[in-house]
């Protein structure tokens, strides 16, 4: 789960991390009287989940309190593209108003889990503000690394490290070293996934800040992270996401083609989309319904598939498991009778029950598309389309 | 017991609800010896003709359990595997989805001080054909004894390529899952050791997934193996991910792409499959040009 880039500096200064002075204001009134509060000159920075918030106009510097109100009247209410959000954008609907700091230099900071070594890593650089994987793939030696065995926790001589690495002696290595503990203690204790503070500022007056925060929290911890869960911004998640989440049949992801795939496993999810590029379709989104067990699950994940516009043919490609596929013909035959789903269906079953499921697709008179395989399957709903 | 489960293991499941007790009646139906169920508070129970004990140490001590199967809540399945551990379980089998990644990586730190091996969570499982021994939760019916070895990070890839080699007519000698999530208790590469050094498979399938740097371990791994090994990346095609930061990029850099793990296959000598509904054809080709079918 994401959070918000005030959210990651809320959390962060919880921890001790120093962060810019500033304040949400979900009006342009606000935003004014926030930068009447802090004085001199501050950022307007749209809060949306995507980086590259500059370059899609969601950043802008005010240099007094009535350009604050004019700026975050543009901000507040437009839809932000980035190159991350798609051309859809993402909704903003308040912004962070910041003093402005003079900046001397720009740090990398960031704490994730490296699965391969099942450990944390905290990973540094004296090349902050930067594009961070440019970085590593063309200076490797830029980049400091340290990881945490989950045996005795972080350590104090790792933070040392990393400050003295980062160049930050004499009286900013203090600071510096406090600074990197909070961040990996907030990251440690909250579950999370990813703790990025690029950059990391010092300041022309001796102040080391973190200017930027992206923070996101283990989903699967969720659980025991119950004040962090309440944080969650659902407008910057999309609309048939939410809804295949709300009604529990699992996950949905929306793509650029056109052909609407119902699958169970993320592994079969991904394949079918490659069988349907190499048969030279495209798919449209997919519903990954994992485990679901019920005919209504089937019809509830078709009617989401079935609804959206980009879709001209509808594939399922189900092997079951724990899954078993004559609920899911069932679940085929109550969508298809209830009108959910128009658009020509290719249907794969394979694995439990998979002679009772095919049994009732055969029985139910419906104009179904079958298939044996899955090749079959994917050239079946190109050609339904072209 | 080289695909660690054969006719000798004795089968313990921990988390004895709905899911274990269906799985725990499939596995015996087939063959496999499921020696008790753990549930804290139902010890002395019987469920479904299995005996019932609060804890795995007492499954061990009555039981001779040597494989855990577990079926525990994700908020709890860690404690469940460093029970298991505890008792000093062998192979301990964890299908539980959705466990915390900074539970995983501690259990997979006690863990490397332990004789005992993990594998999952989130998998299917193990299943040794000739052995009728099944300790997981895959389709039994569309797996044929024979001497092909399945490993893959996907479950339900498992059932696909097994499908696709019996459909091709060529039949298994088990599959092991090794689970989806980024810290898993053993690595594609430790799985192709078993099946290499299993004397009833003579072949491999092996699935991976973009993300990580797995498939190029198990490449390493294939270097020095005699075995064939087909290998197929699911993900190819799949759009990059919206992620938020770019730390977990920095950690795997461009390895996790698809390509760059379909080349350190090829170069290891594997034969890589682009398209997944040609997993079982190209197997048949290699065994065929192998002398092996």
């Amino acid at each position: 789960m994401k959070l918000h880039e005030y959210q990651a500096k809320q959390l962060l200064a919880s921890y001790g991390v120093p962060v810019p002075e500033g304040k949400v204001a979900t009006t342009p009134e606000e935003a004014q009287i926030i930068a009447e509060e802090i004085g001199g000159r501050v950022v307007i920075k749209a809060q949306a989940h995507t980086g590259a918030r500059g370059k899609g106009g969601g950043v802008k510097v005010a240099e007094t309190p009535a350009e604050a109100f004019k700026i975050a009247g543009e901000i507040i209410g437009m839809q932000l593209v980035t190159k991350q959000t798609g051309p859809a954008g993402l909704p903003v609907s308040f912004v962070l108003v910041e003093e402005a700091i003079s900046i001397e230099r720009e740090l990398y900071l960031s704490v994730a889990i490296d699965g391969s070594m099942a450990m944390p890593v905290i990973i540094a650089s004296q090349e902050g503000g930067m594009d961070i994987e440019e970085v590593a793939e063309q200076r490797p030696e830029a980049i400091l690394k340290q990881y945490i065995d989950p045996a005795c926790g972080f350590q104090g001589y790792q933070a040392r490290a990393l400050a003295f690495g980062l160049g930050l002696s004499g009286e900013l290595n203090r600071p510096a070293t406090a600074l990197i503990e909070a961040v990996t203690k907030s990251f440690l204790e909250t579950d999370g996934s990813i703790a990025e503070i690029n950059p990391v500022v010092v300041t022309t007056d001796g102040r080391i800040l973190a200017a930027d925060a992206k923070f996101s929290i283990d989903d699967s911890a969720l659980f025991r992270q119950k004040n962090l869960a309440d944080l969650r911004d659902r407008s910057q998640e999309a609309d048939k996401e939410l809804e295949a989440q709300d009604a529990g049949i699992g996950n949905y992801i929306k793509l650029d083609g056109n052909i609407g795939c119902l699958v169970n496993g993320a592994g079969l999810a991904m394949a079918t989309l490659d069988a349907i590029k190499m048969a030279g379709g495209d798919a449209a989104n997919f519903l990954d319904i994992g485990t679901a067990n019920s005919p209504e699950a089937v019809v509830a994940a078709l009617k989401i598939i079935g609804t959206d516009p980009d879709v001209k043919a509808v594939l399922v490609n189900i092997f079951g498991g724990l899954a078993r596929t004559d609920i899911i013909a069932q679940g085929i035959i109550d969508a298809k009778n209830q009108g959910l789903i128009p658009q020509p269906t290719i249907v794969r079953l394979a694995g439990s029950n998979v002679n009772e499921g095919n049994a009732l697709l055969d029985n139910s008179g419906l104009d179904l598309v079958r298939a044996a395989d899955f090749a079959e399957a994917a050239k079946s709903a190109v050609s339904a389309i072209s | 017991m080289s695909l660690l489960l054969d006719e000798n293991s004795k089968v313990v499941i921990q988390g004895f609800g709905a899911a274990g007790q269906r799985e725990a009646i499939i596995c015996r139906d087939y063959g496999t010896n499921v020696v008790a169920g753990v549930t804290p508070g139902k010890g002395g129970q019987e469920i479904e003709g299995f005996p019932i004990r609060n804890t795995v140490q007492e499954a061990v001590d009555e039981f001779d359990a040597n494989v855990s199967l577990i079926f525990v809540p994700a908020p709890f399945a860690a404690d469940a595997i460093l029970e298991a551990n505890s008792a000093d379980v062998p192979v301990i089998i964890c299908i539980t989805e959705n466990i915390p990644v900074q539970d995983m990586m501690r259990v997979k730190r006690v863990l490397s001080n332990s004789d005992s091996t993990l594998i999952g969570p989130n998998c299917p499982g193990i299943i040794n054909i000739g052995a009728r021994a099944r300790a997981g939760i895959m389709p039994i019916d569309v797996y044929m004894d024979g001497n092909v070895g399945v490993i893959s990070r996907s479950g339900t890839l498992v059932y696909e390529a097994v499908d696709q080699l019996t459909k091709a007519g060529i039949g298994q000698s088990g599959s092991i899952g090794v689970g989806g999530d980024p810290i898993i208790g053993t690595s594609q590469a430790e799985a192709l050791a078993l099946l290499e050094n299993d004397p009833n498979t003579a072949a491999i399938v092996l699935i991976g997934e973009i993300g990580g740097t797995a498939e190029q371990e198990a490449a390493e791994y294939i270097k020095i193996m005699n075995k064939p090994v087909v290998a197929f990346i699911a993900g190819a095609t799949a759009p990059p991910g919206r992620r938020m930061g770019h730390a977990g990029a920095i950690i795997a850099g461009a390895a996790g792409t698809a390509e760059a793990k379909q080349q350190a296959l090829r170069d290891a000598g594997a034969t890589v499959v682009e398209n997944p509904g040609e997993i079982g054809s190209q197997m048949l080709a290699v065994l065929k040009e192998q002398g092996l079918a």
